[in-house]
């Protein structure tokens, strides 16, 4: 074991007096040489403990010793020699990438005899030696987490603390960070990682799992994944029944946990639970349910209680299982900026009742090709359909057809939850009594009464998603499109999302939804990988994951299959060349 | 349909400026602080200053005109300077804008019957109201030198009657206070019409906005009518101060005010959804109102007449909606002005708000590129 860097004793941090406390009675250790993940849902104190080691807040009560120094009496000494990302890096957006590294340098008071030799070895670490006269500002996601990163580094220091640093990154990014911070921790560094994605905690060698202010569990994430040997399953060959047949079985008391994986779905049972079995769940005869093994994930929810037991009732009340148009379709979509192709000819059907997924790396198209298919950017050559309209010719038909959600939580954050739903239903035409009706049964559903009155923008996360959702569907519509619907939302937050989702997929509602997050392309039926503007494969998650089976990945992820369909196509581009 | 989605819209823009209560602040508080400033502080009339003197007169005559001088109304006190260094140092600091110097033989030069003469020195920093208080001055020396030589000699030619038609007693605030009820509002609808569609845009509802049936000119419309509704409370509140709370009391008809005040509205609601349309977030959209407003303001008459601008200015004077609700304001409250004379200024302004929203409109069908 490796000398801790941060000695944390019996820390308490209380914002408003009288509120429950952000942070309660917490001890724990970070050591230096290692990645220490920070998981929790949204709102478990993640940031508020990140900000309190980086003596930019004063504990209530406990202590903080960073390197031997106390956070309370000794904050400037610890900026000096600790480096901290926080969720939205402040980098100067009108500033070039070298004109950010200069102004942190000047700012980190870095020695003009060391800048030189530092800015390079920071470019090259960063592969940003390229981009330098690139405005900050119309980098990717992941290249301004990696100039954030450097701007952190600029004074090497022996504690890095990374807030939610994936956030908004694609896969192929989000494997070079790691990458980074592993050549970090070999020189002795120390890294916290604060994530929301679990899949990311099984990367760290030791993580401090939170909720409500509180530490769960702290230790060997490997350790808190064996605690779920045995409870782990996953059920086969349910076909078109299986959003169904996940909806029963998270009725079960037993099941603490239930997600789509591709064709399958994955339950999580109750400590001392018998396995499921069709009766329990109710599957149909063909469903083969065989044990798998446990993912962090898998413990992380079942530490957090599970998901909750509420009765679902169905968003919307209209059935749209018999049309016979295809709901969503585009025609050789192509879009030009210039002599710069963002989308090349991408041709996809949706059938009715389908959830399809666009992925792809940031910049590769997905998101032109989206707002094509929304109404929101014409064209230049072919056309895009949603329920047989063409959303140039009749837009305003067209779209009275669709709901849409956007990645970023988009609805009046100084209205009431109630006056959000009131606007929503008039600009899609509903008045009088349907109007009320409407608005009556979206709070029903959702459950939004106890925040009616509420301003939107000031609504526990949970609630905001359930209030986009369910503006973006007040028109019931027979097409709902999703735009990175559940980034950067906690695992159980994500999971009551999908279950309304697959809800609604059962009665017929057709979903489009842009990802770069494997959790949400496993719910798809469907998926197309788009890349430099191109479809570069379409078909079932189960079907694209095979297409990259090789002897030394047996079972590749989606992610796998992501990356290594993208790096194919950038090798054979470039022997073409 | 079409009146459901548009008056949701309309709902919710007057609830986003209405709901928070520092919004409704924003809205009433600083047009009724602008109003009593511009009332009581941005005044041209000059009163209550003090007046330099240097006196190297011994006679009884230099004596007699300072102490008019200290019983004009228009001058606070009157600090005698021991010499012109002296006084030149007073006007230096700012402490008079004026010094009057009497030479030493102006008593001698008025026995004899000659004419003696006056040194006024001005401080020419402060040119317009030096030249206000220069004609106070020449005024008294003018009287006075009358009035004593009206025992002696012939007298004067003629004198100069002068009135002041339409504001007889030539009260700065009667010009100054009713053209507020049209700066003071264009100033808030500028605002909120020009920050709200950035703000949607800044937040990304405008892109939600987009996606839902409403067509760009519905959106137009939805952003406009809470301008206006906002826009006339505002008018009708301050009209209402300026006639009750001033005593300026309204000449013209009201209807023509109303319409007058509407029709200009408008043109500035076109005007802010162009600036809008063109800017991309909220602190764009305010540098572009402050591009747009203070040239308006100046180009208006607001402060200087029209028609001592520059020939190559007048036409972009003329293009200004503020320079015609102007002429209206002050017509309509200074003189009765007949509807006939209101309506060739009116007819510019449903003008400009005809293109302008036009414009806008084009602009927003452009935001689906």
């Amino acid at each position: 074991m490796n000398a801790p860097l941060v000695r944390i004793d019996n820390l308490t941090k209380t914002f408003v007096a009288g509120a429950p406390a952000a942070i309660e009675a917490l001890t724990t250790q970070i050591r230096a040489g290692q990645v220490t993940g920070l998981v929790g849902p949204d709102g478990a104190g993640k940031t508020t403990l990140m900000r309190l080691i980086a003596a930019l807040l004063t504990p209530s009560a406990g202590r903080i010793d960073v390197l031997g120094l106390d956070v309370t009496t000794q904050g400037p000494a610890i900026h000096d020699t600790i480096g901290y990302m926080p969720q939205r890096f402040g980098l100067y957006e009108d500033l070039t990438v070298m004109e950010n590294l200069r102004l942190y340098a000047d700012l980190r008071g870095l020695p003009d005899g060391e800048r030189a030799a530092t800015y390079e070895r920071l470019l090259a670490f960063t592969d940003l030696a390229r981009f330098t006269d690139r405005l900050a500002g119309a980098l990717s996601g992941g290249m301004k987490q990696k100039l954030g990163l450097a701007c952190a580094m600029l004074r090497s220091p022996k504690l890095l603390l990374l807030d939610e640093p994936s956030v908004g990154v694609d896969p192929i990014s989000r494997r070079e960070l790691w990458r980074m911070v592993y050549a970090l921790i070999a020189d002795g560094v120390g890294v916290v990682w604060s994530t929301a994605y679990l899949d990311e905690a099984e990367n760290c060698a030791e993580v401090i799992v939170m909720n409500a202010g509180r530490v769960l569990y702290q230790g060997d994430p490997k350790a808190m994944t064996a605690q779920m040997a045995g409870r782990v399953f996953q059920a086969h060959g349910a076909g078109e029944e299986r959003r169904a047949l996940l909806a029963r079985a998270l009725a079960d008391p037993a099941v603490v946990d239930g997600v789509m994986q591709g064709e399958a779905i994955r339950l999580v049972m109750a400590e001392g639970c018998p396995p499921p079995s069709r009766e329990t769940i109710g599957a149909p005869p063909q469903t083969e349910i065989a044990p798998a093994p446990p993912r962090f994930e898998d413990a992380f929810v079942a530490a957090l209680g599970g998901i909750p037991k509420r009765a679902l009732s169905a968003p919307g009340r209209r059935d749209f299982s018999n049309g016979s148009v295809a709901p969503v379709e585009a025609k050789g979509l192509t879009r030009r900026f210039g002599d710069f192709t963002a989308a090349d000819h991408i041709t996809f059907s949706i059938r009715r009742g389908e959830i399809f997924g666009l992925l792809g790396p940031n910049g590769a198209g997905k998101s032109t090709t989206f707002k094509m298919m929304c109404g929101l950017l014409r064209p230049s050559e072919g056309e895009a359909l949603v329920d047989g309209l063409d959303l140039y010719k009749a837009p305003s038909a067209a779209r009275a057809k669709l709901g849409y959600m956007a990645q970023k939580f988009s609805l009046y954050g100084d209205l009431s939850t109630r006056q959000n739903l009131d606007f929503f239903a008039g600009a899609y035409g509903l008045s009088g009594a349907r109007r009320r009706d409407a608005v009556a049964h979206a709070i029903e559903t959702f459950d939004l009464a106890p925040y009616a009155k509420t301003n939107a923008g000031e609504l526990p996360l949970g609630y905001k998603q359930r209030l986009a959702l369910s503006c973006a569907i007040m028109h019931e519509p027979p097409v709902l499109f999703l735009d990175e619907p559940t980034s950067g939302v906690d695992p159980l937050t994500r999971r009551e999302f999908w279950a309304y989702i697959n809800a609604m997929v059962g009665r017929g509602v057709t979903v489009m939804v842009t990802t770069h997050f494997m959790d949400e392309a496993e719910y798809c039926d469907r998926v197309a990988l788009i890349y430099r503007g191109q479809a570069i494969a379409t078909g079932t998650p189960a079907e694209l994951q095979a297409s990259v089976r090789t002897p030394q990945r047996p079972t590749p992820t989606l992610e796998d299959a992501f990356i290594a369909l993208v790096e194919a196509r950038e090798n054979g581009r470039k022997e073409a060349a | 349909m079409v009146w459901t989605r548009l008056a949701a819209l309309i709902v919710k823009e007057l609830l986003a400026a209405f709901r928070d209560p520092r919004g409704r602040m924003a809205l009433v508080a600083p047009p009724l602080i602008q109003l009593f400033l511009f009332a009581y502080a941005a005044t041209l009339e000059v009163s209550h200053v003090p007046i330099g003197v240097v006196n190297q007169d011994w006679g009884a005559q230099s004596r007699q005109l300072i102490s008019r001088l200290e019983h004009a109304s228009a001058f606070s006190e009157v600090r005698l300077y021991a010499s012109e260094t002296e006084a030149r140092a007073a006007i230096d600091r700012q402490d008079v804008m004026v010094v009057v110097e009497i030479g030493q033989d102006f008593s001698r030069k008025l026995a004899a019957g000659e004419t003696p003469s006056i040194l006024v020195l001005l401080d020419g920093r402060r040119s317009n109201s030096a030249q206000i208080v220069n004609s106070y001055v020449n005024n008294i020396v003018a009287q006075y030198a009358a009035e004593f030589g009206a025992g002696r000699g012939p007298p004067p030619d003629s004198v100069i009657v002068d009135r002041s038609w339409y504001n007889p007693n030539r009260e700065y605030r009667n010009a100054m206070v009713p053209i507020l009820i049209a700066t003071l509002p264009m100033m808030t609808v500028m605002m909120i019409v020009g920050m709200s569609v950035a703000r949607e845009q800044e937040l990304g509802t405008f892109e939600q906005l987009l996606v839902s049936p409403l067509q760009p000119i519905e959106i137009v419309a939805g952003k406009s009518v809470p301008g206006l509704i906002v826009g006339l409370a505002q008018c009708g509140v301050i009209s209402l101060i300026v006639i009750y709370g001033f005593g300026i009391p309204l000449l013209g008809s009201a209807l023509v005010l109303s319409a007058a005040l509407t029709v200009f509205l408008l043109s500035i609601i076109g005007v802010a959804l162009f600036v809008s349309s063109l800017a991309t977030n909220q602190q764009q959209a305010m540098m572009g109102t402050m591009v747009v407003v203070m040239p308006a303001m100046l180009l208006s008459g607001f402060s200087s007449p029209v028609q001592n601008m520059p020939d190559w200015l007048q036409p972009l004077a003329l293009a200004n909606p503020l320079t015609h609700i102007l002429v209206v304001l002050r017509g309509l409250f200074l003189r009765d002005m007949p509807a006939a004379l209101a309506a060739q200024h009116i007819w510019p302004m449903a003008g400009m708000a005809i293109v302008t929203i036009i414009v806008a409109a084009w602009m927003f069908r452009r935001k689906v590129q």
